[in-house]
């Protein structure tokens, strides 16, 4: 590698970045020998994998925040380089013709496995949710649908029932009715409940404890451009995966939509470590991340376009046009991949297509505007509730039982869930069941309307007929249901199991409305559709507890198909939106993001006070004085002692402590790796060799031992603000450049230092929260 | 990320194929018989009670007429009990559950395997070798570096997949601790 520095003082970050990068890879392989960069050669770099990896220069800690203009010009450079040598033959342009193929290639294997994860995700959980109340006998691997698909049953009532399905009871004692079969039933429907979700939990603690809750607003931080390790990893992967299916079975009010995008992301990760231009690139794997997203809302809800919606509204942080484009053809790859497994067998993607078409009424706009703002409340209650809870859970002694606290909430909501038949069966089913319009091929007991058996016309006139007993029936057990439901969702999400909630908000929503609406038809008179309103009053509910509102509503209109609906759900939407708005600006995630003390600087929000950069930068009066380092005077002991004493992610460098004049900035972690490359590999460097970050060495007596040239790791481009800017501006620029630190000078001086969590710190303080609950750096 | 290329690349390539096979399993087999249906379901009708009629037939022969057999009315009452019909066809790959299903199960049962042999089989192990260091619990354990014994870097595959081993479960019990005890991520 011959990239060469020739001015002296160049002032651009770029050229001293790519020399950074170049010269550290170059003369000093003692990492170049372990990471398997260039072309395997025989099993000895096979095993490779197996050694611990030594860390590169250029690469982040754990629970630090990345530096994006870093890794953006990282990124041009590598692109240049590639560019400027694929003139040189035809094997360079093929391999350049690659690497700008590459990012297609990445979407493309994490729209597949995504896809195919999600088809075995919804076809185990469909069997196993079944497994509670029985077996197939002729064949184990079938749900109670798959078991019956070719009875021979003709009759109407006996429509569900067939010889080789059978409950538990039956198949042990032989009796299929009976209070002792219902109580043996009921017995072993909690035994499998618990059984299931102590098996997740236990693989989550013993495996991958990253894998519990939901995992967005995880996501949303690392994309803003924090560092987990291991969060996206491939046990992880594995982890969630499994237990997902367990928890979803095991009939606890959770979904499965939000981890779903978690696995989508560590696809996205796992196929970035095969390519150098996206696993040595932080900036650039968040690309592919933000895509992976979009992907993964793709196969949960059937709804590709509201995917990459998704992605651009609630997920990522920053979200280019290429990145749309990928992340488009990352969804249609993985509703392509889901389809072609068909898990449902009517080749839809979810389970609540409907198919209706009544038109809506304008003066129907008050309805479902009313709708939007109970949506709004009980979005607003849910994540008041939820978060005192899980405060509740994270501070006290509550939090010591994981695994107890999940038992415990399993067997009370299977206790409680099983004598109502609506609760008893999952959630997608019911859902499915409320949005539907009867027809005659419904066999639930809400479309138990009074059939006129003299009349010719095609039953779908359901206005016209009065509600028979079934009806009232329902619609007692479902306001029980709701409230039952509404109450346990909120103990269920952040429990220490992948948890979603995007299916259990929507659940509890048009139980309630469903009951609303019903009384409201009157013989012969236009009568509401309570499908319709079902609907709308989850969207309704969905937005207040998410705020979303476009990837929302054209979800909702992938997910049903009624397209004739969309103004009727924008309305309830926006409204939802406003009234939770008025109690408070945050989000189910960024409520998370919050609770857990996450780096995450949101964009949302505004900021409007008149402080100035001087009030928020360190050191305040009383601390001590800011630690730098001197271009030219400083030894590798004072260096080393420095970096032992303090914490600080970097230092300054100044000309003299005099003068304070300010030439760069230097990383912390850079500095420890160049001194103990420089220590093991360069002759005559010892604790009072000077290190100097100047072009050429200092003026020193022969006697001195050899000085320590740490140029090729200082940023010589660092930002500056002055004292006088408001905290407006440096708000804005931290935001939109995605920085890390930011130094204060004042008519050339250093004065001091803002970091990143100095301005949420702030930002927090001025918003009267508690300012020590930033937590990571 | 801690693999590296080599371990990404088999990884990925296991996957890749579990993926095609099973997709190849879906498109490559001929429809089962038993696979597609044509469901009729018709409402009661005068003094007659409803029926379902499932039978397997094409998509282009699944109406009425075709499926409903015997058909319960005289003939000229069979256009308007047929309109009160609905007939829906359906499809499905029983080969697909069966094989998915499978592997869910073998994946669950291994995993269940393992986490019983790390539990309960493994620190019956280590307690007899003095050399590797046993795993616990106590709060010092993540300050310590863990001593780079030549050693440990034999060139077998056993001696490296038991230093990866050991490496991994240092990284769970970071995990384990960052969630479960101090609260830090994830509430």
């Amino acid at each position: 590698m011959n990239v060469t520095v020739s001015q002296p003082d160049c002032l651009s970050g770029e050229s001293v970045i790519s020399d950074l990068s170049a010269a550290l890879l170059h003369p000093v392989s003692i990492h170049v020998g372990s990471t398997p960069t260039e072309e395997m050669n025989g099993a000895g770099n096979l095993m490779d994998f197996l050694d611990e990896p030594f860390p590169d220069v250029g690469t982040y800690e754990d629970f630090h925040t990345i530096d994006w203009l870093r890794e953006k010009s990282r990124d041009t450079d590598r692109h240049r380089k590639i560019t400027s040598k694929s003139k040189e033959s035809i094997w360079e342009l093929i391999k350049s013709l690659l690497d700008a193929w590459s990012g297609w290639v990445v979407m493309l294997l994490i729209g597949l496995l995504s896809g195919t994860l999600a088809g075995v995700i919804d076809l185990a959980v469909d069997w196993m949710t079944d497994l509670k109340e029985g077996v197939c006998l002729s064949a184990f691997w079938y749900s109670h649908e798959q078991c019956c698909w070719t009875s021979n049953e003709t009759t109407f009532d006996d429509r569900d029932k067939c010889p080789q399905w059978q409950k538990w009871a039956e198949l042990m004692t032989g009796h299929a009715e009976g209070g002792g079969a219902y109580v043996l039933n009921y017995f072993l429907y909690v035994l499998w409940a618990l059984l299931f979700s102590f098996l997740a939990v236990s693989l989550v603690r013993v495996f991958a404890p990253y894998a519990c809750g939901s995992g967005i607003p995880e996501i949303k931080t690392i994309l803003s451009g924090f560092i987990i390790r291991g969060y996206l990893g491939k046990w992880t992967l594995l982890i969630k995966t499994v237990t997902l299916v367990l928890a979803v079975s095991s009939g606890l009010s959770l979904g499965k939509e939000g981890p779903l995008v978690h696995v989508a992301c560590c696809c996205g990760n796992l196929f970035c470590s095969l390519f150098s231009k996206y696993s040595k690139n932080e900036g650039k794997r968040r690309e592919v991340l933000s895509a992976a997203a979009a992907a993964g809302v793709s196969v949960a809800f059937g709804a590709p376009i509201g995917g990459v919606l998704f992605s651009l509204e609630e997920v990522s942080y920053y979200f280019p046009l290429k990145t749309l484009w990928r992340s488009f053809f990352a969804a249609l790859v993985a509703a392509f991949t889901l389809r072609s497994i068909n898990p449902f067998g009517n080749s839809r993607l979810v389970l609540f297509y409907v198919e209706y078409h009544t038109p809506w009424y304008m003066a129907e706009l008050v309805p479902f505007i009313l709708l939007g703002v109970f949506g709004g409340l009980w979005g607003t209650l849910f994540i008041r509730a939820n978060i005192a809870w899980c405060r509740r859970r994270k501070t006290t002694q509550l939090g010591k039982y994981p695994v107890l606290e999940v038992i415990a909430v399993t067997g009370i909501t299977a206790v409680l869930a099983y004598p109502n038949p609506y609760t008893r069966r999952s959630t997608s089913e019911l859902i499915s069941e409320l949005f539907n319009d009867c027809g005659a091929l419904e066999s639930s007991q809400l479309c138990d309307y009074i059939n006129n058996p003299n009349m010719s016309r095609p039953v779908d006139d359901i206005p016209d007929r009065p509600a028979g007993p079934g009806v009232y029936n329902a619609l007692w057990q479902l306001a029980l249901a709701l409230v039952f439901k509404i109450v346990i969702t909120i103990f269920t999400f952040g429990m220490k199991i992948p948890s979603g909630l995007f299916i259990p908000s929507m659940m509890a929503y048009h139980h309630h409305d469903w009951i609303i609406f019903k009384n409201w038809c009157r013989p012969g008179a236009d009568c509401v559709t309570p499908g319709l309103y079902a609907m709308v009053g989850a969207a309704a509910c969905l937005g207040g507890v998410t705020r979303m509102t476009v990837s929302l509503v054209v979800i909702m209109f992938e997910l049903t198909g009624g397209l004739e609906y969309i103004v009727p759900l924008m309305a309830a939407a926006v409204t939802s939106k406003w009234v939770a708005d008025a109690f408070g600006k945050e989000g189910i995630y960024e409520s998370h993001i919050q609770l857990n003390g996450y780096p995450y600087l949101d964009v949302r929000d505004e900021f409007t006070h008149r402080t100035l950069a001087t009030d928020v930068m360190r050191p305040r009066r009383n601390d001590p004085t800011l630690a730098v380092l001197t271009q030219d005077s400083t030894t590798v002991e004072d260096v080393e002692t420095l970096i032992k004493d303090t914490d600080y992610n970097g230092f300054p460098v100044v000309v003299s402590r005099e003068s304070e004049r300010l030439i760069g900035f230097v990383q912390r972690r850079d500095l420890t790796l160049a001194i103990k490359n420089a220590r093991q590999k360069q002759d005559g460097v010892v604790s009072s060799s000077v290190v100097y970050f100047t072009e050429d060495a200092p003026q020193l007596p022969a006697s001195n031992p050899q000085p320590l040239k740490l140029r090729r790791i200082l940023n010589l481009s660092p930002f500056t603000v002055t004292d006088h800017t408001p905290m407006e501006t440096v708000v804005d620029i931290f935001r939109k450049l995605g920085l890390r630190q930011c130094l204060v000078t004042r008519s050339g001086r250093l004065l001091g230092i803002i970091t990143k969590k100095d301005v949420l710190r702030h930002m927090a303080q001025m918003m009267n929260q508690d300012p020590e609950s930033i937590m990571f750096n | 990320m801690s693999s590296g290329r080599g371990g990404s690349w088999t990884f990925a390539g296991a996957v890749v194929v579990a993926l095609l096979l099973l997709d190849f399993v879906d498109f490559a087999q001929t429809k089962n018989f038993e696979d597609v249906r044509c469901k009729c379901i018709c409402p009661p009708y005068r003094n007659i009670s409803g029926h379902i009629y499932n039978r397997n037939v094409s998509q282009k022969d699944c109406n009425c007429l075709h499926v409903v057999e015997p058909m319960p009315v005289p003939g000229h009452d069979v256009e308007a009990y047929c309109l009160l019909c609905e007939c829906k066809y359906e499809e499905r790959s029983s080969n697909t559950i069966k094989v998915t299903i499978i592997i869910y199960l073998s994946v669950v049962g291994a995993l269940l395997l393992y986490m019983l042999f790390l539990l309960l089989v493994d620190p019956l192990i280590r307690k007899h070798d003095p050399y590797t260091q046993p795993l616990h619990n106590e709060e010092d354990s993540e300050e310590m570096r863990p001593p780079v014994d030549p050693q440990a870097r034999g060139n077998t595959v056993l001696e490296r997949v038991e230093g990866a081993q050991q490496r991994w479960k240092k990284q769970v019990q970071e995990q384990r601790k960052t969630v479960f005890d101090r609260h830090k991520m994830l509430s």
